[in-house]
């Protein structure tokens, strides 16, 4: 049976913990608040000789990846981890490994982008890199940013995957808070993460160009596989969530539900806010509404299928995003509205933005999503048209 | 139970809460602590969280609204915003002061009580006017959160060799609180 031992551990620790498990050997990073507690941790690891890697002191987080992609091109397993405007800085690099199937794994300690000069949590930055061909998952605490940071090993490095992977912990909700979690010996996790071998890194003695000009004449080929490819990760991914479950004990899937059962009407979270919902969700229950929660554990690839089969036999879709698209809504509801635009039967979305820049979400504000959704549903019924809703927002008024 | 330890910036109330929260894991318990997110700022007004479940895990990610408990590390701060008028109804304040609990009832206007002259203590057994540890000896005396040996590792574990000291200005600050 597994051997593990109840720690209390700060989300950022449990991270580098994962990192340090996962015997990485390339870590190239720039701190930025809220990520700063992995990078010092990681970076005391090596001093210490607790974790035999080289830490690349960069000047910036493009330089950061820049690394990381050479690193890995070279057959390292490397780590990176950033935030907000780090992850921007960053962008540009961030379609290269995606591109040239490098298994990168990197955290984002998630916060709000400026101005107004923000370092709280928010998910503009991870809304900011949908489109990367990244696979990206999210947690909610701080087992799960470590069970995820893990298995986002396994899952790049497989050999029918090779893509990398981002898993997304809340700024200061899950990076600055200490709480009690399991954490595995380390043997444990040695025999849960193979040997890495890419199949062609740079190597002196069989020479391989790696991202060279890829014309009009074959651009679109490169990247129809890149799709193909891509989509296909999402059986691997469950794959080794289960194996991860099997082993652990704790167990992940693309949508994960909590009292769906018989649910008419369904709240739609990610991240660290997730398990405050829950306890709104309880506290409706108890009054005896038929709602339920449903949580995106997978962003990238998008999990059309498990939503579809998650929503069957739900009428109303409350979904939370904690972003704006200026001049459009919540990115996540629109996704979920479009995922589900194809089916006969399928639920009425409401969407609601909350929670920018670190503004706590409360139970209270979970259960008045779930009340103001019912609302607008009757109002779509008389035919008229609902405009998104920020909630908790202060209108000037009587302030 | 849900504490709220309010402190200047830099007097090591995040400290204060992470050594509650280890304690506490210790004991087999559910803890978590939270800062008050954001940069840091000396001098300025500091809360820090700490949640502490015997049954069940906490779930909850949110700053404190309503605390059960409210440790005031500088008495400067008593007058300072609404923090104090936010504790529970029947919620203890454990305060850091050198005046007796008569003088301090009238300044706050709490029901439940508990006083120690943690400065005091801080400079004389530590040498250092820094009272997050010694605070840490009346919250377990007012709340009775953790029992107060399963301090002593997390203390080794974050001050070294200083933490004999540090273990003792908590103890000592533990039998000179005085409760209303």
């Amino acid at each position: 049976m597994k051997k593990e031992r109840v720690v209390g551990l700060e989300g950022s620790f449990a991270v580098a913990e994962a990192v340090r498990m996962a015997n990485a050997d390339v870590i190239a990073a720039y701190p930025i608040t809220p990520q700063t507690h992995i990078v010092e941790r990681l970076s005391e690891m090596v001093a210490d000789g607790d974790l035999d890697a080289e830490f690349i002191c960069v000047e910036s987080e493009h330089t950061a990846m820049s690394a990381c992609v050479g690193a890995s091109a070279a057959g390292g397993r490397v780590f990176t981890c950033t935030a907000g405007q780090g992850l921007e800085l960053m962008h540009e690099v961030l379609y290269i490994p995606s591109s040239m199937r490098l298994p990168v794994v990197e955290v984002i300690a998630n916060r709000a982008l400026s101005a107004p000069l923000t370092v709280w949590c928010d998910h503009s930055d991870m809304m900011a890199v949908r489109d990367i061909g990244w696979i990206q998952m999210l947690a909610e605490n701080n087992q799960q940013a470590f069970d995820l940071t893990l298995c986002a090993y396994r899952i790049a490095e497989d050999s029918e995957v090779l893509f990398p992977v981002m898993v997304h912990i809340d700024g200061f909700y899950l990076s600055h808070v200490i709480e009690d979690m399991n954490l595995p010996e380390d043997e444990e996790v040695a025999g849960f993460i193979p040997e890495y071998e890419h199949p062609f890194t740079l190597d002196p003695d069989k020479p391989v160009s790696m991202g060279c000009y890829g014309p009009p004449f074959i651009y679109p080929e490169t990247k129809k596989a890149q799709e193909v490819a891509f989509e296909n990760t999402i059986s691997k991914i469950i794959e080794t969530w289960k194996a991860f479950g099997d082993r652990f004990g704790r167990h992940y899937a693309p949508v994960e539900k909590y009292r769906m059962e018989d649910a008419k009407i369904a709240l739609l979270t990610m991240g660290s806010c997730s398990e405050t919902a829950m306890l709104a969700i309880d506290e409706l229950r108890a009054k005896g509404e038929d709602v339920g929660l449903i949580r995106l554990r997978l962003w990238r690839p998008f999990p059309f299928k498990e939503l579809r089969e998650a929503v069957k036999d739900v009428e109303v879709l409350v979904v939370l995003d904690r972003c704006i698209s200026f001049g459009m809504g919540g990115p996540v509801c629109s996704e979920v509205k479009s995922a589900l635009y194809g089916l006969q039967k399928r639920p009425y979305v409401v969407g609601f933005i909350a929670g920018l820049g670190g503004r706590d979400i409360l139970i209270e504000g979970f259960e008045y999503m779930i009340r103001s959704a019912l609302e607008k549903v009757k109002a779509i019924e008389r035919g008229e048209e609902i405009e998104m809703e920020m909630i908790g927002i202060r209108d000037g008024e009587g302030e | 139970m849900e504490i709220c330890i309010y402190g200047r910036g830099g007097q090591g109330g995040v400290t204060l809460a992470e050594l509650v929260t280890h304690a506490a894991i210790s004991e087999g318990k559910h803890a978590q602590s939270m800062p008050s997110f954001g940069p840091e700022r000396r001098g300025a007004p500091v809360l820090a969280f700490l949640r502490v479940s015997e049954a069940e895990r906490i779930k909850v990610r949110a700053e404190i609204e309503e605390p059960d408990v409210l440790v005031v590390l500088d008495p400067g701060l008593l007058g300072v915003g609404d923090v104090v008028s936010r504790l529970k109804k029947d919620g203890i304040a454990v305060v850091n002061t050198k005046k007796k609990m008569t003088e301090i009832r009238s300044d706050i206007g709490v029901n439940k009580l508990a006083t120690v002259d943690a400065m005091g203590i801080a400079r004389d057994v530590l040498g250092l006017a820094i009272v997050n540890t010694t605070m840490i000896g009346a919250l377990v005396k007012a709340a009775g959160i953790v029992k107060l040996e399963s301090l002593e590792e997390p203390m080794e574990e974050r001050f070294g060799k200083v933490a004999t000291k540090n273990i003792a200005a908590m103890r000592k600050a533990f039998e000179e609180t005085v409760m209303s």
